[in-house]
């Protein structure tokens, strides 16, 4: 028998045509020799020198013959690994993957409903509810906790994630320094340099600043990341109209060439280590100068900058799936889903940005049971329309007959699973009457009931207590001098 | 031995499986089993698992259905023995059910049905488009403890006070009982129209049924 004739579509959305990708490309290319890139990190001047660019001061011309070398060294695809050592995180794939966004400095308060700073007993809990949620592949650091010294707190927040998941993690430096430790305590959980090295488990975001300026700070941790082949993720940020040109696509091209500049850098220092061409782009409004996470043009900035990324062959990244709300209300749901699905569609490898209020400014596990929702249903549009039997209608509605009895078919019940998502009792489908018989619970109601449940249902994962052990003297050692108190805050919480 | 018997039974219920569930009753007949023994520690302990996973969101509507039809198909083939053997299954009640006049949907009240029957009530489904002269009829032939109208539209839903005022006029009431059901249903409006009860789900309606039965026999 041939193949019946008709393919579904692979959903997806581009936003630039091959010709314009190529243009933003030349134009990045020409503003890497003309005006340059500013680094300041001399080792990371150093390298570009020595490899033929031109150098005054701190500021760089990179001729393309650089970047075409890097690009070609650079992989095209990795992944990040659980702890059993199992791919989870598949860069450069095809496939749409999320994870919390990073780094809120409060928190929504579950029983007051306020923006409070951040403690490490809050990350403690936004990692069990991301560990028990299959929307999140990945963990991230989600949270600055302001009951750890700051000299220690990007160390500190990894081995939280680390003693309560067991998922791959997104994280980041404070400081240009800052991955030496981070990297010895994930050598601590992978068993080794060399084993961290060949099975990644964390990715770290490192920064540019707008407009094409690599700092000390984000070249330093391109080198230290390179050398020790933890994969690095370029976390570009053009705001359009403020550190950038208020034009998206001229935005896009600032984003390029910063991005370009960063594989340079860190391809000098370990050619083939793993690096991705991620961002956090966003606008800025004209009424207030605030960089609002929600806004479509946003989003359309994301696709656009991964769509070139694609074309270089490289695994992408993207900041989506936030809101520029407070709570849990209407413009959150509006926001984060859509920028959620606007991602998906873009065919984004790895999605941060979930659980964010306030402009990535407060992270909250309500909101990440919300999110997982938004994200099951981009999920669910990229899978698209299957074609799992021989006739696409005709046998089914022959075996219902005109009373209808489709429930009743064999096949309704083997496909519907493939052909529906099930969401979670965060999405409302009652009756009216079942709604009010509940006490009319809204969006965070029934998310707060969902945290519960799922903080509930959470095992922390298998830690081998010698390995456990060895981490909690990294973080003594690395953060006593700093003046992290002796009881570890929220390690009682996480060992609980 | 008994026990594979009862457990091919179950089994072919959970799993929706018809043909696996005449089987299962030919093979309890061939075994002398009698057939209400089969029924009741064979088929049902399957359908009330299957009502469990139900109500607790872990199975769907499909699974409920296929059980609820292995059920049906097991009973008719132990049908003919009670029969033979003289013997009555008990019946919770005997229930009427339908679509009101103009409404053609009839998902959930297959369902219903379907759960009534498997609970041991005797149902008589008229279908979808169902006249009030028609229930009556029902009513009157199968001697019906219950009737039980469904109506999805707010514009069909008016159907159900026809047919309790036609029912009221052919004597037939109080003593056979009406439950209503459907989207736009609600308590408030089933005490209007002077049903007895109305409920929110399947599960709910056959709870429902059985305590009307049981009202009605206390009040003979």
């Amino acid at each position: 028998m041939s193949a019946l004739p008709g393919a579904p579509l692979r959903p997806s959305l581009r936003l630039l045509g091959d010709d314009l990708v190529g243009r933003i490309l030349d134009e990045a290319h020409e503003l890497l020799r003309d005006p340059g890139v500013r680094v300041q990190d001399p080792e990371a001047v150093a390298l570009l020198a020595g490899a033929g660019a031109e150098v005054a001061g701190e500021v760089v011309r990179i001729p393309a013959r650089l970047v075409a070398a890097a690009l070609a060294t650079a992989p095209g695809s990795f992944d990040l690994h659980d702890r059993s050592g199992a791919p989870a995180v598949r860069y450069g794939a095809g496939v749409v993957q999320f994870d919390p966004g990073s780094s809120g400095v409060n928190v929504l308060d579950p029983a007051t409903g306020d923006h409070r700073p951040s403690t490490a007993d809050d990350l403690v809990r936004l990692v069990r509810v991301a560990e028990m949620l299959p929307a999140y592949d990945a963990q991230s650091t989600a949270i600055v906790c302001g009951d750890v010294p700051a000299g220690v707190g990007d160390l500190y927040r990894l081995f939280l994630v680390l003693l309560g998941s067991a998922k791959p993690i997104v994280t980041g430096a404070f400081s240009p320094r800052g991955t030496t430790a981070m990297v010895d305590l994930l050598a601590l959980d992978a068993g080794g340099r060399e084993a961290l090295a060949a099975r990644p488990r964390a990715v770290f975001d490192v920064c540019p600043s707008p407009p094409l300026t690599w700092t000390e700070f984000g070249a330093r941790n391109l080198l230290d990341l390179a050398r020790a082949r933890v994969p690095a993720e370029m976390v570009s940020m053009p705001l359009a109209g403020g550190a950038a040109p208020v034009t998206l696509v001229g935005s896009v091209v600032q984003h390029a060439a910063e991005c370009l500049a960063g594989v340079v850098i860190h391809q000098l220092a370990g050619p083939g280590a793993p690096i991705v061409w991620g961002g956090a782009p966003s606008i800025v409004d004209m009424r207030t100068g605030v960089t609002p996470m929600g806004a479509i043009e946003t989003a359309m900035l994301d696709v656009a900058y991964a769509q070139v990324g694609r074309a270089l062959g490289l695994p992408t990244h993207g900041y989506l799936g936030a809101t520029d709300g407070k709570v849990l209300d209407a413009q959150a749901g509006l926001e984060s889903g859509i920028g959620a699905l606007v991602g998906a569609l873009a065919g984004i490898d790895l999605i941060s940005g979930a659980g964010m209020l306030d402009s990535l400014r407060c992270q909250s596990a309500e909101k990440l049971v919300l999110d997982a929702e938004g994200i099951a249903m981009a999920r669910r549009l990229l899978g698209g329309v299957a074609t799992p039997t021989a006739t696409l209608a005709t046998a089914m509605i022959r075996a219902a007959g005109p009373e209808a009895r489709f429930l009743e078919q064999p096949e309704t019940r083997r496909l519907f699973r493939g052909e529906q998502l099930l969401p979670s009792p965060v999405i409302d489908r009652a009756s009216l009457r079942a709604w009010e018989d509940e006490g009319r619970p809204d969006t965070r109601a029934r998310a707060r009931e969902r945290v519960e449940e799922l903080l509930a249902a959470y095992r922390r994962p298998a830690l081998d207590p010698g390995v456990e052990a060895a981490m909690t003297d990294l973080v003594r050692a690395v953060g006593v001098p700093h003046g992290l108190a002796a009881d570890l805050p929220g390690v009682a919480a996480a060992r609980a | 031995m008994n026990d594979t018997a009862f457990e091919a039974m179950r089994r072919a219920v959970v799993d929706g499986d018809a043909d696996a569930a005449a089987a299962a009753a030919s093979a309890a007949i061939a075994a002398g089993i009698p057939p209400l023994v089969a029924i009741d520690e064979g088929f049902m302990p399957g359908m009330k698992e299957v009502g469990a996973g139900f109500a607790a969101g872990d199975l769907f509507l499909p699974d409920m259905m296929l059980a609820a039809r292995a059920m049906q198909r097991a009973l008719n083939v132990l049908e003919p023995e009670l029969q033979k053997a003289a013997v009555e299954r008990a019946v919770a009640g005997r229930v009427v059910i339908g679509t009101v006049a103009g409404d053609i949907h009839e998902i959930g009240k297959n369902l219903v049905g379907m759960l009534l029957s498997t609970s041991g009530f005797e149902v008589h489904d008229l279908g979808v488009n169902v006249s009030p002269e028609r229930f009556v009829a029902a009513v009157q032939e199968h001697r019906a403890d219950i009737v039980g109208l469904s109506a999805l539209l707010t514009t069909t839903m008016t159907g159900q006070r026809t047919i309790i005022a036609a029912l009221q006029a052919a004597g037939l009431r109080p003593p056979v009982k009406v439950m209503v059901g459907g989207a736009p249903v609600t308590g408030a409006w089933a005490s209007e129209i002077g049903a007895d009860g109305y409920s929110e789900d399947a599960m709910g309606a056959v709870e429902l049924a059985k305590r009307l039965v049981g009202a009605g026999e206390a009040a003979r």
